[in-house]
Parts: structure tokens; C-alpha cells; sequence
């Protein structure tokens, strides 16, 4: 199958201004997201992982204009091939894309509003874009509703009487209701207790399914991307670190933040001896970060060249697939 | 196996969740929890029977507000004169009725349009933020800064006395709070991912901030509402009191209780300034009480 892409960000940067002093003056900038190109393909699930802090859901936001990017470009793809940046389009010209491009949020209690019964906050949207007979939006809020396995009857009940998975799928709904083809899922289900989780998850890869979708995962569990992903990209500092099929990503680790982070993960088996690489410190200032690799203070293995050059996103072959990966000392050969 | 008692009841419930499942819940939930609020419906009942009787009080009594008869002056409550007589010889129940009427409209309306006001420019400038929220902000600290008493004496002074000073510049120096109380609420409430969701959608700002945020945010409003009718109307009474506020010729609570001024009457005469400060406690009082049922069954998060 060739793979098609839905989104390809280029060079997206946001940075958010420190502003200090009496005269409220810019001091410096939170660099959340600083240059990141990735390219999502049409129906795939893209794990986006990282510690907090480190830009992940702020990269979400700003593929939906949430957060506005401060640099680069977003450019959708759609399924005939034409291509729009967003980054640069007006307010009103959004609305196509946004309906094409959704969210579900993290946490669960503040996603729902608790004033309107699920109908009442969802069809707003509906309305907006031009579902106009009741009739109609309570039709498509009731399958969905089902589809997600709750009781079409769920859409008159106020959020307080629904549990934190209830909840989520509700997020879910919202996410669907507009027929969307990518959705960024903001540590969709970092909020829930495990079994939940699991629910939760295949849920999402059900609707993934029939409905043709795209995800964007983001999360901090690299045991939850293992599952679900075809592709992970490796967040620090609101750089990508490292880029690759998931499964390359646990087999063939490049980057020694993603062995880090690999090594975190809990093993249910008491006779496998993992070794735990346990990073010191604490995510440097992104106000502030340092010269160099940008992960050199706390990486295990840093050498001089670290210190002073910053390392680019280098293309790698491992399995015989492409691995990004941005590191001084991978001494595998650079394919161009 | 056998069914228990708990069973039974199991059953109508269930039974009577299936019937309710197919129609839609016919009263607000809003309105199922103020009724819940015993205190509250108190209140209401009471500020019910005090507006109505003003707006009947041609019908409750036949005296005019207005009438002077010296033949009756000064009398003590009996059954043709319930409230006794001024000094004047009118007769005080009526002129509490009619009273009623000036002093409830400019207590009541000046919040209520304070509060609008309030909250149309805090909602948006709030949820917004940027330039519209600083001067907004600097706007309504000007207002809240300038002393009320001042700025009814210039206004006296140069327009003289009317009723409709009075509610202006209650609304000027009022809308402030409102505005704050606002603002402060859209602060929170913007950065909860309802409102990211809804902007997600590419909703307009207008149908974000009044029609999704603004049912959150109004539950201290409503208070603040209640609370400061009260306020107006004991202002309105003080400022009649001092010979500032409404003609005196118009009658209202506070143009009644001006007579207790002089200490013969305060002394000799207490069914002059008695009932009328009896009537303005118990009406705050009942609007207290409603304001605090308002915002119970307001608040959302508050489930009970």
C-alpha cells in the first residue's frame, strides 16, 4: 500500500513569551515546540511520546490552531491530493478543516461541560455545520453514542452522572460527530484507571477501524504506544529525538532518551532482569536550553561533540525500514 | 429464586426510568433544585407577596399616598389606619405599598443593570483577554474608585433630584463588581477543555463565552445580583434619608423612614419609621435568602 500523507508539518515552532519587570517587557520565550517536521500518513496510528514538559500536547494544539504556531507550517493533505497550509488561512477558512481535524482531550472532568446534558453541548457543532433538523442531530448523536457502546438515552443526562470512561467515550463521540479523518488524542487515556484503559484503547481502534481514521496519539506510556502505534516519534524539548516503526523503536533503539524511556517500562515477568537507565535531573528550561544536544546534560553516553553541536534528524535504516533519529553517535551508515 | 422487597423496588425503577426515558425531562433542573430549597421558596414567597402587593396597592387600600388630611394627624395604628398617620395625617400602609414600588424598581433594576452590563463586557473580555481586558479593567477600576456619595451629590446638584440619577449612578459605580465577578470566572473557565473542544469546532466566539461558559459563571453573579439589590435599596433609603436620593414628594421606603430624622418622632411616634423598617429588613432578608437558593441550584457542580 503507499502511504499518503494527511498532515506534514514543517519546521512548527511555538514559542511562548516570558514576560518579566515593571514594563511587562519580553524577556525570553518558553520554546514548547521548537522545529519539528513530521509527516502523519493517511490511517495510521502516530504514538507521540515524552516526558512532560517536553511539547507533546502542545504540538497537538497547534496542528488544530488551539495553540497558534509561532513559525512554520501545517499543511493538510486531503484524499484528492490537494494540498492547504493552515498555519496562514483566516479565522472562517478553518472551519472545513476543522472539521476534518479533532481532538479528545485528557482529562475527563473538565472535557464535558457541566451545565448541558450531553446534547445540549454537542450539538452546537452539529448546527454550525449545517446539520439543521433536531430530528437529525439527535440521530447522529444517538449512534455514536452507540457506537461507543453507551445507551442512545445517555444523550439527555448531564455529565455529573457519568464515570471517568463514560466520560471519555462521551469525548470520543464529540470527537466523531463531525466525521473527522484525524484525531490528535491528547493522553486520552493517561486519566483512566488500567482496565479502563484498555477498554478505552481498543474502543478507539474499533472506530479506527470503521471509520477510516487517523490518529495522533499522544501520550507518556511507551507500554500503551507499543500496542497501538505503527509509528512512534520521541519527543525532548520540544524536539523530535527520534523517529521509527514501533516496533523498531524497541528492538533497534537509537537515541539514548528513547533507551531511557524504554527502560522505564515495567516488566511483568520476574525472571527477565531489566536493566533500569535512570536519567538524572530534571527536563532542562525550555526558556533556556542548553547548547549543544539539548539532551547532552542528562544523556548516559554525552561526549565532547555534544556539548557544542547541535545534532540534526538523520534518516537511518534498521529492519530495512526508515529510523529517524537526531544523535551524534549512531554509528549506523546516513542513508540521504 | 424468590423476590425480595428490594427486588420490587428494583423493578419501578426500572420501570419508571424506561418511561421516562422516552420523553424529555419536562422541569429544569435549575428550577427542581431552587424548590428543593425550602428557605428559598420562603424567601420567594415573601418577595412574591411584598411586589404584588405594591403593584396593587390601589387595591389594598384606600387612602392616596399622596392626600394630606390634617384632621388625622399623627394617629396610632387602628383599623382604619393599620400603619397609623404621619404628621401630615397619611396614612403610612399606603404610602409603604406605594413606596414599595419606587424603592423595590430602583433596587431591583439597577442590579439587574449592573449586571448586565457586568456581565456583557466580562464575559467577552474575560474570554478574549488582550488590549479589550486591560481597558476594560482600567475602566471599571475608574468607576469603582470614584466615591458613590460624591458622585451623587454632584449629580443632584447639577441635574437635581430624580430617580433615574439615582439608578444611573447606581449602575455606573455598580457594574464594576459585576464586571470583576465576571472576569474572574471566564479566567478559570477558559482554560477547561470544554471551551478548547468548542473552539476546536471553530465555534464563534460570542456562542462560546455567553451561550457555553456564561451558565458556569453565574452562579456567584446570581448572589452578587441578590446581594446587591439589598445594598441598593438600603442605599436608596439612606440617601432619602439624607434628602438625596428620590423627591420626597415621591413616596418610597427610604423618603418614609426620612421622618425618623426628628427625635420627637423617633421618640413619640414609632409607627412612623417602625413598619417601614420592619418591611425594608424582611424584603433584604428574602432576597438574601433567594439569592443564596439561586446559587446553590446554579452551580453545577453542586449535584444534590
Amino acid at each position: 500500500m503507499m502511504k499518503k500523507e494527511i498532515l506534514k508539518l514543517r519546521d512548527v515552532k511555538v514559542y511562548f513569551p516570558v514576560k518579566a519587570g515593571v514594563f511587562n517587557r519580553t524577556v525570553g520565550h518558553v520554546m514548547a515546540v521548537d522545529g519539528v517536521d513530521l509527516d502523519i500518513y493517511r490511517g495510521e496510528v502516530l504514538g507521540l511520546a515524552g516526558e512532560s514538559g517536553c511539547g507533546k500536547t502542545t504540538l497537538g494544539k497547534a496542528i488544530l490552531r488551539l495553540v497558534e504556531p509561532t513559525n512554520g507550517e501545517v499543511t493538510y493533505v486531503s484524499k484528492e491530493d490537494d494540498e492547504t497550509e493552515l498555519t496562514s488561512l483566516e479565522k472562517k477558512d478553518m472551519d472545513p478543516f476543522r472539521k476534518k481535524l479533532q481532538i479528545v482531550f485528557q482529562d475527563p472532568h473538565s472535557s464535558l461541560n457541566p451545565s448541558f446534558t450531553i446534547f445540549g453541548s454537542l450539538q452546537d457543532p452539529l448546527k454550525k455545520f449545517g446539520v439543521n433538523s433536531k430530528e437529525e442531530r439527535r440521530k447522529i448523536i444517538g449512534d455514536l453514542l452507540e457506537a461507543v457502546n453507551m445507551r442512545r438515552e445517555y444523550m439527555d443526562r448531564y455529565p455529573h452522572e457519568f464515570s471517568g470512561g463514560q466520560r471519555q467515550r462521551i469525548g470520543i463521540v464529540r470527537a466523531l460527530c463531525l466525521d473527522p479523518e484525524l484525531i490528535v488524542c491528547d493522553e486520552a487515556v493517561s486519566a483512566l484507571d488500567v482496565s479502563i484503559q484498555a477498554q478505552v484503547l481498543q474502543l478507539l481502534m474499533q472506530l479506527k477501524k470503521d471509520n477510516n481514521l487517523t490518529y495522533l496519539f499522544i501520550t507518556h506510556d511507551l507500554s500503551v504506544t507499543e500496542y497501538l502505534c505503527d509509528r512512534i516519534a520521541v519527543m525532548y524539548l520540544g524536539r523530535i529525538v527520534e523517529l521509527c516503526d514501533s516496533e523498531d523503536l524497541y528492538k533497534n533503539t537509537l537515541h539514548p532518551y528513547s533507551e531511557a524511556l524504554i527502560s522505564a517500562i515495567p516488566v511483568a515477568d520476574l525472571d527477565k532482569k531489566t536493566k533500569r537507565i535512570v536519567l538524572e535531573g530534571d527536563v532542562p528550561s525550555p526558556v533556556n536550553p542548553p547548547k549543544g544536544c539539548p539532551f547532552h546534560p542528562r544523556c548516559p553516553k554525552a561526549k565532547d561533540v555534544c556539548k557544542t553541536e547541535v545534532p540534526t534528524l538523520k534518516k537511518y535504516s534498521t529492519n530495512g525500514n526508515e529510523h529517524y533519529a537526531s544523535c551524534h553517535l549512531i554509528d549506523l551508515p546516513e542513508i540521504s | 429464586m424468590a423476590k425480595t422487597s428490594l427486588d420490587k423496588k428494583f423493578d419501578q425503577i426500572k420501570k419508571r426510568e424506561e418511561e421516562k426515558s422516552f420523553s424529555t425531562k419536562k422541569r429544569s433542573r435549575i428550577v427542581s433544585k431552587f424548590l428543593n430549597n425550602r428557605l428559598a421558596v420562603f424567601g420567594l414567597i415573601i418577595f412574591t407577596i411584598i411586589i404584588l402587593a405594591s403593584l396593587f396597592a390601589p387595591l389594598l387600600s384606600p387612602y392616596d399616598p399622596m392626600r394630606v388630611d390634617l384632621r388625622s394627624m399623627r394617629q396610632a395604628p387602628s383599623f382604619d389606619h393599620w400603619f397609623g398617620t404621619d404628621s401630615t395625617g397619611r396614612d403610612v400602609f399606603t404610602r409603604v405599598l406605594f413606596g414599595g414600588r419606587v424603592s423595590i424598581f430602583i433596587g431591583l433594576g439597577s442590579a439587574i443593570l449592573s449586571a448586565v452590563v457586568g456581565i456583557a463586557v466580562g464575559c467577552y473580555a474575560g474570554y478574549k483577554g488582550g488590549w479589550i481586558d486591560v481597558i476594560a479593567l482600567r475602566v471599571s477600576e475608574i468607576f469603582m474608585s470614584f466615591p458613590q456619595i460624591i458622585l451623587v451629590l454632584l449629580l443632584v446638584s447639577i441635574t437635581g433630584q430624580s430617580l433615574f440619577n439615582l439608578m444611573a449612578i447606581f449602575i455606573l459605580t455598580g457594574w464594576g463588581g459585576m464586571y470583576r465577578l465576571a472576569r474572574a470566572r471566564m479566567l478559570s473557565l477558559r482554560e477547561e477543555e470544554y471551551v478548547q473542544a468548542l473552539r476546536s469546532f471553530g465555534l464563534s466566539t460570542f456562542t462560546i463565552c455567553y451561550k457555553h461558559m456564561l451558565p458556569n459563571a453565574l452562579s456567584p453573579i446570581m448572589v452578587n445580583i441578590t446581594l446587591s439589590t439589598a445594598m441598593f435599596i438600603l442605599t436608596e433609603a439612606g440617601l432619602s434619608f439624607l434628602g438625596l436620593g428620590v423627591p420626597l414628594n415621591i413616596p418610597t421606603w427610604g423618603n418614609i423612614l426620612n421622618v425618623a430624622q426628628d427625635i420627637l418622632i423617633l421618640q413619640n411616634y414609632w409607627w412612623m419609621w417602625g413598619p417601614v423598617g420592619l418591611v425594608i429588613s424582611v424584603f433584604v432578608l428574602c432576597v438574601n435568602f433567594i439569592g443564596d437558593g439561586l446559587r446553590d441550584s446554579t452551580d453545577p457542580s453542586q449535584q444534590g
